[in-house]
């Protein structure tokens, strides 16, 4: 018996990754509508939505982080360098908006409007550079030896400033149908009419994406326009405008958890289109899991850990969103 | 300052913020289960209210544990990207179990702890508390096994400039890890119960007599007395394993250049100067060094002198910085003393003495872990991972502009936000506990 372990890795971490951008996705996508939310009421209840699992939906970046160290030791320290200021920004980024979701209802009356800008600000902040890396990171990273060999701004690119802005839309609309989900009158409504700008705006930018990345890195294009598999991929375009119609259906019909699940689907379409784009580089262009890999040793007993926990945390994480199932009203906060 | 200077400041300022918030989640979630299960026990409301107050301040300090902690998971990729190479395949799976098995745990069962009581019954209720605290626990042992490795590795080769595990058992046991986790576990109590026990202080003083201020009060000062004592023998049992596994580190704690030969002093005070490579204005006891640490009249010590100077770790910093915990050790346990002696008669709660002395021993808990910590961490120096890696070797090749202007980020915001945490907190400590709060608001 042998089990590709860097195959495995690379698995689980993209798993970890997609359940964070997914889970904080809509919560940061929270931060990112509340300056249209302007009711202290309203805001209230937008933040007591979450407040129960943010802190669990952020762990997933936590387990990103550290799966990648465990398991691709190389591509944690060359990525990470190379990355440097925008991963660095967004961290302290998510201590404003982190902290806020405590500090916001401790905070007397004349302060909450700090902290409400710290929401916004941090959670605009964490998810621009959060995409400006992905972006830095899709153009590749130059290698030499065992270190990164770039400067200290290489981040800085159209197309990674352009990545940075679509992700502020991809969250907004994840926020906005979680609104739906979640609330109801007047709150829920502005969420339905927000769903659906963003829901067409973020199409727009799932195409520009998808057109520019190949006309940027010939390998890519190479990988997505080669026979055969142009013929398998076809339907993926085919299936983001229908996984699109059917949100826009949902959101016509007020249909509440299939607005929400089908803007998940979106995401998940989104980031699975780029993971084949890049697969099965961990450093882009040139350095695939199996080159960047930690020794069996290691892999082998992380893996055992994580085949036994991540079925235990799914479980209890779906018990916690049972557990506050419904919607939130006005003045029923926790807090 | 070099761009590893900088970056070395920017971990240890990062690093000392950040181990605030979990030593006072550790003690609070185990204070916090135990209230419950008081609650469940006795039906007695004081537990209650209890519980209620201290888990709003717990909250507070575990969101701000948590971000603290996402910059840690990350900055050694981003700062230390050479360490992160070269250790990755041992610091990286222990941290993934830390992720797997703990922060999980405490996160998803956190929102139903706190927000839950009108959501779950009275016993998925406690259970979420205990997994809590649980989690803490686990969290706490898996970063000190990481730790520890750094400190006293073993059950690894290197294998083309890496280091790979050959015995994971090994590398997790390692020879500093119990006492290491026991030394800290303990730490994160004391400094707990100082909080708690200075909170109470506070109250008294200003006459709020209510059942739940004394209980508070009674709860920490007994957990003082027993592990204060005890502390101070983990804390012997920790510095002779240095002593056999770090020697260099155990001759700067005490300041120890050279042996004489004929049994060696403890000095109790000085001036350790690198340059002038011995103790300034030494205060010493003769012979005592000996006796402690070696349970003889005439055992060797280690020597700084012994190791080349680019070996040596700063003695000025390390032998005070342990001073300085020693100390407060050492005043906790008189102050438990002093609390068991006014306990006959109902003393404790109107003794302004000594609420005066604890209110201001309040912080001094978390002090003595902070100067624990750089002990060890400074003591390590030169080394990432002793003896193997050099700091030096470690450190990502940023440049100074880039570093600086992280590093004063850092301060701005880590000062401006943690800083208004710690407002805050001590503004629900303040307000105290109120009664049946709770039982009003579940209806």
């Amino acid at each position: 018996m042998s089990i590709d372990l860097p195959l495995t890795w690379a698995a689980i971490i993209l798993f970890s990754i997609m359940m964070y951008v997914v889970l904080d996705g809509f919560d940061l996508g929270l931060g990112i509508l509340f300056p249209f939310f302007t009711d202290k009421d309203e805001r209230d209840v937008m933040m007591n939505t979450v407040a129960p699992v943010w802190d669990g939906n952020e762990t997933w970046l936590v387990l990103g982080g550290a799966g990648l160290m465990a398991a691709f030791p190389l591509a944690y320290a060359v990525v990470l360098s190379a990355l440097y200021l925008p991963m660095i920004l967004m961290l302290l980024a998510l201590v404003f908006r982190g902290v806020a979701f405590e500090f916001r209802f401790k905070a007397l009356d004349h302060e909450r409007h700090f902290w409400d800008k710290a929401f916004i600000g941090g959670s605009v902040a964490a998810t621009f550079f959060q995409g400006v890396s992905l972006g830095a990171y899709i153009q590749g990273i130059p290698v030499v030896g065992h270190a990164y060999a770039g400067g200290p701004f290489d981040w800085i690119s159209s197309f990674s400033l352009f990545t940075g802005a679509g992700l502020l839309v991809a969250y907004a609309l994840l926020g906005s149908t979680w609104l739906i989900l979640k609330t109801e009158g007047g709150l829920q409504a502005r969420a339905y009419v927000t769903a659906r700008r963003l829901a067409w705006i973020l199409a727009a930018v799932m195409m520009a994406v998808s057109l520019w990345t190949p006309l940027a890195d010939s390998g890519i294009a190479a990988r997505w326009f080669s026979l055969p598999n142009l013929v398998w991929l076809a339907p993926v375009p085919l299936l983001v405008a229908a996984v699109l119609s059917l949100l826009l259906r949902s959101l016509t019909r007020k249909a509440q958890l299939p607005s929400f699940l089908w803007a998940l689907a979106l995401m998940v379409l989104g980031y699975g289109g780029l993971g084949f784009s890049l697969w099965p580089n961990i450093i882009p262009p040139a350095i695939s899991i199996w080159d960047a890999a930690s020794p069996p040793q290691s892999l082998g007993f992380t893996l055992v850990g994580a085949v036994v926990t991540i079925p235990v945390i799914l479980i209890y994480t779906v018990w916690t969103y049972y557990v506050f199932r419904g919607k939130v009203r006005t003045g029923n906060g926790y807090h | 300052m070099t761009a590893l200077d900088l970056s070395r400041c920017q971990f240890a300022f990062t690093i000392a913020f950040h181990i605030i918030f979990p030593a006072i989640t550790i003690g609070l979630a185990s204070y916090l289960a135990i209230l419950e299960a008081s609650w469940l026990r006795t039906r007695q409301s004081v537990y209650l209210d209890l519980y209620y107050f201290w888990s709003k301040i717990f909250a507070l300090n575990f969101g701000m544990g948590v971000v603290s902690g996402l910059v840690m998971a990350y900055q050694f990729g981003t700062n230390w990207s050479r360490f992160s190479e070269f250790a990755g395949s041992i610091t990286g799976p222990l941290l993934a179990y830390e992720v797997l098995t703990a922060f999980f745990l405490e996160a998803g069962f956190l929102g139903v702890m706190l927000f839950g009581w009108t959501r779950v019954g009275p016993s998925l209720h406690f259970f979420s508390t205990v997994m809590v605290a649980l989690g803490t626990l686990i969290s706490a042992t898996w970063i000190i096994a990481s730790n520890s490795w750094m400190q006293t590795p073993q059950g690894y080769q290197i294998l083309e400039g890496r280091a790979v595990p050959t015995d994971w058992l090994r590398v997790i046991f390692n020879p500093s890890f119990p006492y290491r986790l026991a030394h800290m576990s303990v730490a994160a109590f004391l400094a707990t119960a100082l909080v708690v026990g200075a909170s109470a202080a506070w109250h008294l003083l200003r006459g709020n007599h209510q059942p739940a201020v004394r209980k508070m009060l009674s709860m920490s000062l007994w957990l003082l007395v027993i592990l204060a004592p005890l502390q101070m023998i983990i804390g012997d049992l920790h510095g002779l394993n240095t002593l056999e596994y770090q020697p260099a580190k155990l001759a700067a704690m005490e300041g120890h250049w050279e042996n004489s030969g004929d049994g060696e002093p403890l000095i109790l005070f000085g001036l350790p100067d690198m340059e002038r490579e011995e103790t300034r204005f030494a205060l010493a006891v003769p012979r005592l060094g000996s006796l402690i640490l070696t349970h003889s009249w005439t055992g060797r010590l280690p020597e700084l002198k012994q190791f080349a100077p680019r070996d040596r770790p700063n003695a000025a910093v390390v032998f005070w910085s342990f001073r300085v915990m020693v100390g407060i050790g050492f005043l906790m346990i008189a102050l438990g003393l002093w609390s068991v002696w006014l306990r006959r008669g109902g003393r404790l709660w109107h003794c302004r003495p000594f609420l005066h002395v604890l209110l201001w021993m309040g912080p001094s808990g978390l002090v003595a872990l902070l100067a624990g910590w750089f002990t060890t961490e400074i003591g390590r120096q030169p080394w990432t991972v002793y003896g193997v890696l050099r700091t030096a070797d470690s450190v990502s090749s940023h440049g100074v502009t880039q570093l600086s202007l992280t590093l004063l980020l850092f301060v701005l915001v880590y000062g401006a936000v943690f800083g208004m945490g710690i407002v805050y907190m001590l503004r629900l400590i303040r307000l105290g506990p109120e009664s049946n709060t709770l039982e009003e608001a579940k209806g």
